[in-house]
């Protein structure tokens, strides 16, 4: 057969009605056998598009080569040069508009299923390789990273193979920001995380835990004892709709619920004692990754009912396919074209219901998406007893607590630039959600790189010059 | 980090933990809180540091064993370690010369305007101060609250100890005397609420601190919301303290009783799990999942 005939290879998955009564992965990952056939269906192309399609510039066709050679050592070294957290990568990418948007197999038919191909090679280099990372040696610069989420660790691994000493400060108890907080144990099992974790601490990069850089540290004090600093503190701050009742008992933010659930293990309380409240009709509101984790986690936590409305259409969802494929086959409704004004209560202070209005689509906005407005009279009621608001995440103002010259944008963005991640203020460079608002981990990522790669530039300068951001907008 | 180097019982259930935590008390200002995590399986809890040692880096961790963390915590031993203690945490209080003040502390509270008073006194304020507790054997500090006081005050709900009287009683009689320009009240919410009522008799301005459920104490989860002045507040990082007089209370009471079933388990839950065990060690089954 000819590697053009070679299907491909579906995804082993836990069966949906098993899986709602666990929190175990839902993908359960490719055999050897499907990685093989899946990887020789690659056409090896003179050039490649692929790559253009990742922020982070995995070379796809050249880890796929070893891998159809069957050397997947050499496969994980080749990954992992580009991508320090490839089992998370693979897990939680939105490949289908990055590599495998652009792979030419899905011009005429399916794209490569690299992101499947790039879980495969790093959970076998977690469970049987060591690689051994290089390390150029020590320069004697010192970086404060702040935030160990995936754009503070891929930058702190970066610089610590260069060469320099790199600290991260961690507000929480533990590491992995969102990967751990946020995305949850059916998606990205924490176990994946804490062990790309560990790979950086491997390299020799100190991560101190429970450290609020805007209360404990500033950002000012920082910079009088590092040559850089790198923010990378995401966009956590939850978001509210502002209507009334919202904050009635029953109404959560997703950050809430989730961190609940994800980072304090709520869905094993007694055996942990973080407690989390669980409705019988629970509407999310939103339709982005956040809401459809929230959804399927309330699913499983033992919700009979679980909507999710969206104030835009099927087409206008941001969230990955798969999750929404995921979210249907375990029985998530959509509610499309609606949107609540007011959550109603009872005189006890509980949800009792949501007020809503039917929603219509108009032109394309700025944004690219299509603009969409409320119908006059089209108010309807909703009968839930829980409400949770996944309508997106901001930056944490908390980090510019005493953190001069740092100009940010009217949305509490840091302005920095886009190539270099450099912010207005010197020395201090930024990346990820806290410059661009809530987006996805890999592009969190990409800044992480570029940054690590401007901040050693900027280091072996003799005389560095420090050029203004240049946003683009 | 964050040993346990000193543990006091200052009442039947309070206790204070000193904990050697120097990066914390290096910072720490009055109206700070903590949050604490007792092993990898505890929950996130807020709690109060009633005083601090710069020098030492050390911290006092003051808490009434009420819940399951607080009553684990109180299991706790010198030599032992908490898994997490992240702070300090919130805004720090406006200590300024505002000639007299009054600070009122109820129950466990008194750990958490304690620090403030001193503060006010060494700003140059002079200080009236109120302990109220539900009955004797919540009484702590007198001594420590007297040392700062222009007169110091205890009362109890059931008159088992000093003056039978709940705090607005003694309250409303320094503010009827006159002069006072500025009180906080902290302590359980219900006492907070009535202390405001009080203030608001006499035109006076009140701060309060919510002790409202948090989990992350940055901002993140909006657990912790409350309303003042009809606008949603966090009070992790917007607070803990407020203008008293312009809190919703209802709402802050409502929010409180979110968990209490939970909670309730929990606790249960643990302490069964302590009569198993013959008595009260830290490991309790689950510190090495």
């Amino acid at each position: 057969m000819s590697r053009r005939d070679l299907p491909r290879q579906d995804m082993p998955e836990q069966d949906s009605l098993l899986r709602l009564r666990n929190f175990d992965e839902v993908a359960l990952g490719y055999t050897a056998e499907m990685a093989d056939l899946e990887a020789r269906r690659c056409l090896q192309c003179r050039r490649p598009t692929c790559i253009d399609g990742c922020p982070v510039g995995v070379l796809i066709p050249q880890f796929l080569l070893a891998l159809q050679d069957g050397d997947l050592a050499e496969s994980a070294r080749i990954l992992k040069s580009r991508n320090n957290l490839p089992a998370i990568c693979g897990r939680v990418c939105p490949q289908e508009t990055q590599c495998e948007a652009t792979c030419v197999m899905g011009r005429r038919g399916e794209p490569i299923a690299i992101g499947r191909l790039e879980r495969f090679v790093a959970d076998w280099e977690r469970v049987h390789g060591s690689l051994e990372a290089e390390r150029q040696p020590p320069t004697g610069r010192r970086v404060a990273v702040i935030g160990a989420g995936p754009s503070g660790l891929t930058v702190a691994a970066d610089l610590a193979r260069a060469g320099h000493s790199v600290v991260i400060y961690e507000s929480l108890h533990r590491p992995g920001g969102v990967l751990m907080y946020g995305i949850p144990e059916f998606r990205l099992p924490k176990s994946v995380v804490d062990a790309e974790v560990r790979y950086v601490e491997g390299l020799g990069v100190e991560i101190k835990l429970n450290s609020v850089v805007g209360r404990l540290y500033s950002v000012d004090e920082l910079l009088r004892s590092y040559d850089g600093l790198y923010l990378g503190t995401g966009a956590g701050l939850s978001t509210w709709m502002g209507i009334p009742g919202e904050n009635l008992n029953g109404v959560f933010s997703a950050n809430e619920f989730l961190t609940r659930v994800n980072l304090m293990k709520a869905y094993r309380f007694p055996e942990y004692d973080t407690p989390v409240h669980i409705g019988q009709r629970v509407a999310v509101i939103g339709a982005g990754n956040v809401a459809i984790d929230s959804a399927r986690t309330a699913l499983r936590l033992g919700a009979r009912e679980v909507h999710v409305v969206y104030r835009r259409s099927s087409d206008e969802m941001p969230a990955r396919a798969e999750e929404v494929t995921h979210g249907r086959a375990e029985g998530v409704s959509f509610d499309f074209l609606a949107t609540p004004v007011a959550i109603l209560g009872d005189e006890k202070g509980w949800v009792t219901g949501m007020r809503c209005v039917r929603m219509r689509l108009g032109h394309v906005g700025e944004d690219g998406r299509r603009v969409c407005y409320p119908m006059e009279g089209s108010e309807f009621d909703m009968e839930v007893d829980m409400v949770i608001m996944a309508i997106g995440t901001r930056p944490n103002p908390l980090a510019f607590t005493d953190a001069s010259g740092l100009q940010r944008t009217r949305l509490g963005t840091v302005v920095a630039d886009p190539i270099t991640g450099r912010t207005s203020r010197e020395r201090v460079w930024a990346g990820g959600d806290i410059t661009t608002g809530a987006a996805t981990v890999i592009s969190a990522m990409g800044a992480g790189k570029r940054a690590a790669a401007d901040i050693d530039g900027y280091f072996r300068l003799e005389a560095p010059v420090w050029e203004e951001p240049q946003p683009v907008l | 980090m964050f040993e346990v180097v000193l543990k006091e019982q200052l009442a039947p259930v309070t206790t204070m933990l000193r904990l050697y935590a120097p990066e914390i008390a290096g910072k720490v200002q009055p109206g700070q809180f903590v949050i604490t995590m007792v092993n990898d399986h505890g929950e996130r809890v807020p709690l109060t540091l009633g005083d601090w040692d710069r020098s030492e880096g050390t911290v006092d961790l003051v808490f009434q064993q009420v819940g399951k963390t607080t009553v684990h915590l109180g299991t706790l031993e010198v030599g032992d370690r908490l898994h997490a203690l992240t702070g300090p945490l919130g805004r720090p209080s406006r200590i300024d010369d505002y000639g007299t003040v009054a600070c009122v502390g109820g129950g466990v509270g008194t750990a958490a305007v304690y620090p403030i008073a001193r503060a006010l006194r060494e700003a140059g304020n002079t200080v009236h101060t109120i302990i109220g507790c539900r009955s004797r054997d919540l009484v702590f500090w007198e001594d420590k609250m007297a040392a700062l006081s222009e007169s110091p005050l205890v009362c109890t709900d059931d008159g088992s100890y000093k003056r039978k009287a709940l705090v607005t009683e003694p309250l409303a009689e320094v503010l009827e005397r006159g002069g006072v320009s500025h009180v906080w009240a902290i302590g359980p919410a219900i006492m907070m609420k009535f202390s405001v009522l009080t203030c608001k008799r006499y035109n006076t301005p009140v701060t309060v601190s919510l002790n409202a459920v948090m989990v992350d104490g940055t901002g993140m989860c909006g657990a912790c919301r409350v309303e003042v002045g009809g606008e949603t507040r966090f009070s992790c990082v917007d607070g803990p303290e407020f203008d008293g007089h312009l809190v919703n209370w209802d709402l802050l009471l409502d929010r409180q009783r979110l968990y209490q079933t939970k909670e309730r388990e929990a606790l249960e839950r643990f302490r069964e799990q302590q009569c198993q065990c013959g008595h009260a060690k830290k490991e309790h089954g689950h510190e090495s999942a």
